[in-house]
């Protein structure tokens, strides 16, 4: 046996990656991949799956793997949550022992944060602006497909080190000097800043890939107030996205060096200076929590028009609050750390600016009710995560206020307070507006609803267990428990309200469970929509052409002349005002970007390089850095991205789809 | 509208539960002047929120009520309302003045806390260390680790800091927290009304044994405190160099008193390093700075 072996298994699996919990994730995955190769080769699917999927650069495709990888994230982060609630759902239990709690939190977060909200925003993203916008693809469909891959490998990355080397476990936010190497020995912070480095690449390329696709592809006749508010959302988003990250960046791979490189930037000894690195965080961390609402904002203003079957009330002061929100979102993130000893100066503007942007929240919550005032209400799955959104949403809201309250913040800080404020905003907020836009898009996504009473069951279990998961926590909170204690003694008062808070939980994952049965039942027993306007009450363009839409979106692109285009065209043409099909003379020939293999290859070679960087072994990790620039040298001498799809093709298409006029 | 009468039992249940917790809600009972303010902060921002929170759920009750889509509903459908501007801007112009009720209060009290009402209070050099918490009272020259005992009716300044990760300074009882940061030194004051026994603890995780920094805190009569101090400097043995040395290895450890502490181990205007070789950045006991 040659002598670099044992140093190899020492290094890649030591100690703290054999115990029960990691072995048996081992079995899981390594089972699980032999189960899709098995599947793949069975069933003759990999010339498939490499053409159709791995090298797709279409939008709607992308989409759906963002959904995909999401979806799974969303498991593992629920797994690590039902893992932290066991563990405190009594004093001193010790269900994982503390070392195994501090990873299982940081990775709880880090993933709910990073690789499952981001990549649920960017599968809508990708799935509805373009047909909403009345586009063929978003501005960069290569460099779209970049973004997505660079995601999926730095999630790979983040997840492998829950088996080798260990898992980072400085809680998601990653405050130095405990990530400093003198604190800190495993590899598992070096997986954190290097994926998360990773994953911010993919994300800057998204945000300036939506910006352009936005502002320069829209449909003739959108002006910016004829747009429909999820690509208002999404442009807001986007926004933020491209002035949030660079600090966020600077934060993570200052951190890097000082672990890799020697570097004292946020050490404790020669003169680092750890608060520089907290400010770092929090002015991209606060613009992120924005980053992850805001389209879930876009989506209640969808879903609430479209199953009150009315206007969406007060348009100009919905784009004005929301805009008024990416804006103030970058003048807040003081109130993150008031006990940082910044002085009352700074503490009370930070939380004067954080009062005020609960005005414009406040707004758009009016006008959603406002909306179904006069309205014809149906209680479809999307419209009661809505529904459930107001009384989660407002109080999570209004706790943030009281967080604002500078001196009051002098006792909530890193109390069991926050914990329910950020669960209630981000669940009640982001995930109940994801999974709405989720239900609400899947049939443009795959051709057929949800079902529906699964769907209901889902959502009783979910949204239910969700109060009794995260309003103890607040009292818990007063009771001065503070986050991120893996286990508390007895004689403080505090099991009750954590048995609660554990059983919730357990609720909230029975919810998950339905939620993914339900995927699986419907691919096989719900009806395919022929209509396109699979809820019969749509607004806005997507709505308007078939579903699944064909790769390329619009046979003809529509000139829009009103805000909910498609509702005034479906009134039109019924009266006969306008033809209900396009002509075959309107058909035209149609550029589709052609597939490329760059990205995923770009994504493995970024993974070998950042794998060699997470155990300092350079070779690898040059390695992977020359593939990086092979492969980009290799693609600037790439001219010829896009294939003619001719309008006799076309024609045919669309007559297959039932759409061609005579 | 019956079921939900059905439910007024299991309500009054669940706030029988409550108050039974509530014996334990130490945010709830504060025992000194600063943790009293910023509860009625919390108060005052609590009724101020719940005249919204009630606003907004009745409206969106009485909405989803009346507009549902069923045969026979009477109620007005009118598809094409686009909004209402005299409602639009109240909805920014209310919540902003609900939100003044707030605000004024939370700067006045921001801007008083910061001062601490006595010319001379008793100073407390508080350091976080892995995983325990030390504290030096360069005034009686003593020093504990994680035991605190501090003189009743009146105020008393900590310096926080720490020559170990971050973590926050917390008497839940008393008032709110502060961060222990290598590099800085922070201010905190805080006053126990009467003599009594609290408990403090890190609101900021600084790794494995982090649950395990719970301190103990005793208000006690000045007279008790000037006696225990001396006490302490005649019994306890003296904190040496080694000693410190041994604190600052990663370990939990009880409660320790020390008769006396070098003089090296909090940061002071001549002193600007810590052990490990931190430099200090002397923001708020560097006279260049004030």
């Amino acid at each position: 046996m040659p002598s670099f072996v044992p140093y190899l298994i020492h290094t890649l699996f030591p100690p703290w990656v054999r115990r029960p919990t990691e072995i048996g994730a081992e079995i899981m995955m390594v089972a699980g991949g032999a189960f899709i190769v098995y599947w793949l080769l069975k069933y003759k699917k990999l010339q498939w799956l490499w053409n159709e999927w791995l090298t797709t650069v279409d939008h709607k495709k992308i989409g759906i793997m963002y959904l995909v990888a999401a979806i799974i994230m969303l498991a593992r982060g629920g797994l690590d949550a039902l893992m932290l609630r066991t563990n405190l759902a009594m004093p001193t239990l010790h269900f994982i022992n503390a070392s195994e709690y501090n990873e299982v939190f940081t990775t709880h977060g880090t993933i709910m944060v990073f690789f499952m909200g981001m990549p649920l925003i960017f599968a809508l993203f990708n799935v509805v602006v373009p047909l909403q916008i009345g586009s063929r693809d978003v501005a960069f469909p290569r460099l779209n497909a970049i973004s997505f891959w660079l995601f999926a490998f730095a999630a790979a990355l983040f997840n492998l080190s829950f088996v080798v080397g260990g898992s980072p476990n400085a809680g998601w936010t990653a405050y130095p000097p405990l990530t400093e190497l003198a604190f800190n020995h495993t590899v598992g912070e070096n997986y954190y800043f290097i994926s998360l480095l990773m994953t911010g690449i993919g994300t800057t390329i998204t945000g300036i890939n939506f910006l352009v696709t936005i502002l320069r592809m829209r449909a003739p006749g959108m002006t910016f107030m004829k747009m429909p508010l999820f690509t208002w959302a999404t442009l807001n988003t986007s926004a933020l996205i491209l002035f949030a990250f660079p600090p966020f960046t600077i934060a993570l791979l200052e951190s890097l060096l000082d672990r890799v490189a020697g570097t004292s930037f946020f050490t404790l000894s020669h003169g680092g200076m750890p608060m520089m690195y907290v400010n770092l965080f929090w002015l991209f961390g606060h613009p992120e929590v924005y980053i992850l609402v805001l389209p879930a904002f876009g989506v209640f203003s969808e879903v609430v028009a479209t199953f009150s079957r009315k206007k969406l009330f007060g348009y100009p002061s919905m784009v004005l609050s929301m805009t008024a929100i990416m804006v103030l979102a970058y003048g807040t993130w003081v109130h993150h750390f008031f006990t940082m000893g910044a002085g009352p100066a700074v503490n009370v503007f930070f939380g004067l600016s954080t009062m005020l942007i609960a005005i414009p929240t406040g707004v758009k919550v009016f006008n959603w009710i406002l909306t179904m005032w006069g309205g014809r209400l149906t209680f479809t799955t999307p419209m009661l995560y809505f529904l459930a959104m107001i009384p989660t949403f407002v109080i999570g809201g209004a706790t943030g206020v009281m967080l604002g309250a500078v001196p009051a913040d002098y006792q909530f800080h890193n109390s069991y307070f926050v914990i329910a404020h950020f669960h209630q905003v981000l669940i009640g907020g982001t995930v109940f507006g994801l999974l709405a836009g989720v239900y609400y898009w899947w049939p443009k996504m795959f051709g057929y609803k949800l079902n529906d009473r699964q769907g209901k069951w889902a959502f009783w279990l979910f949204a239910g267990g969700f109060w009794p998961t995260f309003i103890p926590q607040y009292w818990l909170g007063l009771e001065g428990m503070t986050r991120r204690m893996y286990t508390y003694p007895f004689g403080l008062g505090w099991h009750t309200l954590n048995v609660i808070s554990t059983i919730g939980g357990f609720i909230m994952g029975a919810g998950f469970l339905v939620l993914a049965s339900n995927v699986l039942y419907s691919r096989r027993h719900q009806e395919r929509d022929e209509t396109g306007d699979a809820w019969g009450n749509g607004r806005t363009l997507e709505w308007s052409i078939p579903s699944p839409a064909p790769e390329y979106n619009f046979a003809v692109i529509p000139v829009v002349d009103e805000r909910d285009w498609w509702w005034a065209e479906k009134e039109r043409r019924q009266s006969g005002e306008r033809p209900a099909l396009p002509r075959p003379e309107d058909i035209r020939p149609i550029a589709i970007p052609k597939n490329t293999p760059v990205p995923i290859l770009l994504g493995a070679a970024f993974f070998l390089g950042a794998f060699g960087l997470v155990f300092t072994w350079w070779y690898i990790a040059l390695a992977g850095l020359a593939g990086v620039f092979g492969l980009l040298i290799y693609s600037w001498f790439q001219y010829d991205h896009y294939r003619i799809l001719s309008a006799g093709e076309v024609r045919e298409s669309e007559e297959l789809l039932g759409r061609l006029g005579a | 509208m019956r079921t939900w009468a059905k439910r007024i039992p299991l309500a009054l249940l669940l706030m029988a539960v409550l108050a039974g917790c509530g014996q334990h809600a130490v945010m709830l009972n504060p025992a000194g002047p600063v943790g009293r303010t910023e509860l009625n902060l919390m108060v005052l921002a609590s009724v101020a929120m719940a005249i919204v929170i009630l606003f907004v759920l009745v409206l969106a009750t009485v909405a989803v009520v009346r507009f549902r889509d069923k045969k026979g509903n009477r109620a007005p459908y009118t598809p094409q309302v686009e909004g209402h501007k005299v409602l639009e801007v109240l909805w920014f112009i209310i919540p902003a003045l609900i939100l003044t009720v707030i605000a004024v209060p939370t700067v006045k009290d921001t801007f008083a806390l910061a001062k601490v009402p006595a010319k001379n209070p008793l100073v407390v050099d508080v350091t976080s260390l892995d995983w325990k918490w030390l504290f030096e009272y360069p005034g009686q020259k003593v020093a504990t680790v994680n035991h605190l005992v501090i003189p009743a009716g009146q105020p008393v300044l900590f310096k926080i800091t720490s020559d170990a990760p971050m973590n926050t300074f917390w008497i839940p009882q008393l008032g709110g927290m502060e961060y222990a940061m290598p590099g800085r030194v922070l201010p905190l004051w805080l006053e126990s009304y009467k003599p009594g026994v609290y408990w403090g603890h890190s609101g900021q995780f600084s790794g494995r044994e982090f649950e395990k920094m719970f301190f103990s805190v005793r208000a006690v009569t000045p007279a008790a405190f000037s006696s225990w101090a001396a006490h302490l400097r005649k019994t306890a043995p003296p904190m040496t160099v080694a000693d410190y040395h041994r604190l600052l290895q990663f370990t939990t450890v009880g409660h320790l008193s020390y008769s006396k502490y070098p003089a090296f181990t909090f940061p002071s205007v001549t002193h600007g390093f810590t052990l490990k070789g931190g430099m200090y950045l002397l923001m708020h006991n560097n006279p260049a700075h004030d």
